[in-house]
């Protein structure tokens, strides 16, 4: 599962590579975003990436999904399916568009849509009354605006919208704000369900160390070049912190989370 | 009836609907106020192609091509339609387009004349907004996917430049159409009012479309009729008659 790191070279101990990062650089004009950056991802794993803002996280997975422009070489094993949930996604309450309509852009027909949601926790508060919970889903979010659904619901949805395609991969940008703690607690509780169900690879930028003390096998810190790179547990020391966010304070270890 | 007004309401409303549609997606893509004084850049187009002795319609469109181009060049540099310079552009080119229009067609091109409107004319609107029709069901999932995230779209792989360049054109094309019935000063305004009250109106993209073509056809039908028993030039009773729409549907804002 995990990878030595040789002189910042990378050995894959098994062939279950998904993703291969060699020497990435990315430049926007003369500022360099991110640099001499290594990397790779097993089938199966969860990585998280955590740093501080402008450390060049959101643009690593627009490198990733081949969006920007780079030098260095990113290498996907053939044939991946790669869904994206991204950060920003400000819908404005205005907006003519129902949660119906933004999940039948991916062609797929009612009954695929309602499992998606179900598999991804809406309208989990009836779920002990099946044909309510599915009365809630269509009336209450199906039919609904998108920009009337809650933060957390909307992240749902989208995550829902990104599991619509089946995906091997999902690269999943979480939100500055707008999921309340107790809502994202349970958006990660649902990740890890679905990472175990579907054998998903998960690569999540995240602003919570707690979260990726969690749910994470392997952490990259980033700031603008690699700064730590392993399991949470040992990758994650105080030099570590100390060299993303210039102090350790705020960001407890939880000891009593083994893996 | 008399042929001539079934003609101008055939007419008229053909646009209405093209109008309606495409201009649903100008509202969504916070283009009201671009979209309202795009239409003034099609007057300088006139100008020349009268001085120049050439269809002052295709001058219209060749000047608001540039327009257009100019737009998507912007929307692919910043993120925004950078509101401030086109404005100042398009008004600019209003301006330059009064000092050029030759007197005796002035008021022709900035409010229109819908009684010179021929069966040849109705054919073209109509081919026109056919094909304006075909094209925005095709793109138009694509095109709010890109609307709603730039970022989600491109992910998808959905050429995004392409379609927002497609999309512009197709909006220059209706802008054309409107001329001879609403005229410059007053074009944008039907492409974009009816799509307004369409989405006080609306929760679903389905619904919010076919209401903005549906008051895009009600909005020329009406102010053909008002302009007819008025005696009115019809582009400002059409315009007003979008306008009451409007006011009305702010009743069922959801």
């Amino acid at each position: 599962m995990f990878q030595a790191i040789l002189n910042g070279t990378i050995i894959p101990m098994d062939s279950n590579v998904l993703l291969q990062v060699k020497n990435l650089n990315i430049k926007f004009n003369s500022n360099q975003i991110i640099k001499d950056l290594n990397l790779s991802v097993n089938q199966g794993d969860v990585l998280a990436i955590v740093g501080p803002n402008g450390a060049g996280k959101s643009v690593l997975f627009r490198a990733l999904l081949g969006l920007i422009p780079y030098s260095g070489k990113i290498e996907w094993t053939e044939n991946l399916k790669i869904s994206y949930v991204p950060q920003k996604f400000a819908i404005d309450r205005e907006l003519p568009l129902s949660s119906k309509e933004f999940l039948s852009f991916k062609k797929k027909g009612e009954k695929e849509i309602i499992d998606v949601l179900l598999s991804v926790g809406i309208g989990a508060e009836h779920k002990n009354d099946p044909a309510h919970r599915l009365r809630h889903i269509t009336d209450h979010v199906l039919k609904q605006r998108l920009g009337w659904l809650s933060g957390g619901q909307l992240q749902r949805v989208l995550i829902a919208w990104a599991l619509l395609d089946n995906p091997d991969v999902l690269l999943f940008d979480e939100p500055t704000s707008g999921i309340d703690v107790g809502g994202e607690e349970t958006i990660y509780g649902m990740l890890k369900k679905l990472h175990s169900e579907r054998n998903l690879t998960m690569l999540l930028i995240s602003h919570d160390l707690n979260i990726v003390y969690k749910y994470a096998n392997n952490v990259l810190c980033l700031n603008k070049e690699m700064i730590c790179y392993g399991s949470p547990a040992t990758a994650l020391d105080s030099s570590a912190l100390i060299k993303l966010y210039g102090s350790e304070t705020g960001f407890y270890r939880h000891e009593n989370h083994h893996h | 009836m008399d042929n001539s007004l079934l003609l101008q309401l055939i007419t008229g409303s053909i646009i209405g609907l093209g109008a309606g549609y495409v201009g649903s997606f100008m509202v969504l893509r916070r283009m009201s106020l671009v979209g309202d004084a795009l239409s003034h850049v099609a007057l300088p187009g006139i100008a020349l192609a009268l001085l120049f002795n050439l269809n002052p319609f295709f001058g219209a469109f060749v000047a608001l091509f540039f327009a257009i181009f100019g737009i998507w060049i912007l929307e692919k540099k910043t993120e925004l339609p950078s509101e401030t310079l086109v404005g100042v552009f398009f008004t600019s080119s209003l301006a330059l387009g009064l000092l050029l229009t030759p007197e005796p067609e002035l008021l022709e091109a900035l409010f229109g004349d819908i009684t010179q409107i021929t069966k040849l004319d109705l054919a073209i609107t109509f081919i026109a907004v056919t094909t304006i029709f075909l094209i925005m069901r095709k793109i138009s999932n694509n095109l709010m996917l890109s609307i709603i995230s730039k970022e989600l779209a491109q992910a998808l792989k959905i050429p995004v430049n392409k379609i927002n360049f497609i999309f512009l054109f197709l909006v220059a094309v209706v802008v054309v159409l409107g001329l001879k019935i609403v005229g410059t000063l007053l074009m944008g305004a039907l492409v974009i009012i009816p799509a307004a009250a369409a989405k006080n109106a609306s929760v679903n993209l389905s619904q919010y479309t076919r209401l903005a073509i549906l008051f895009g056809a009600l909005s020329a039908v009406g102010g053909l009729l008002l302009a007819r028993y008025s005696g009115i030039t019809p582009g400002p009773t059409i315009v007003l008659t979008a306008g009451v729409i409007f006011l009305g549907t702010l009743v069922f804002k959801k």
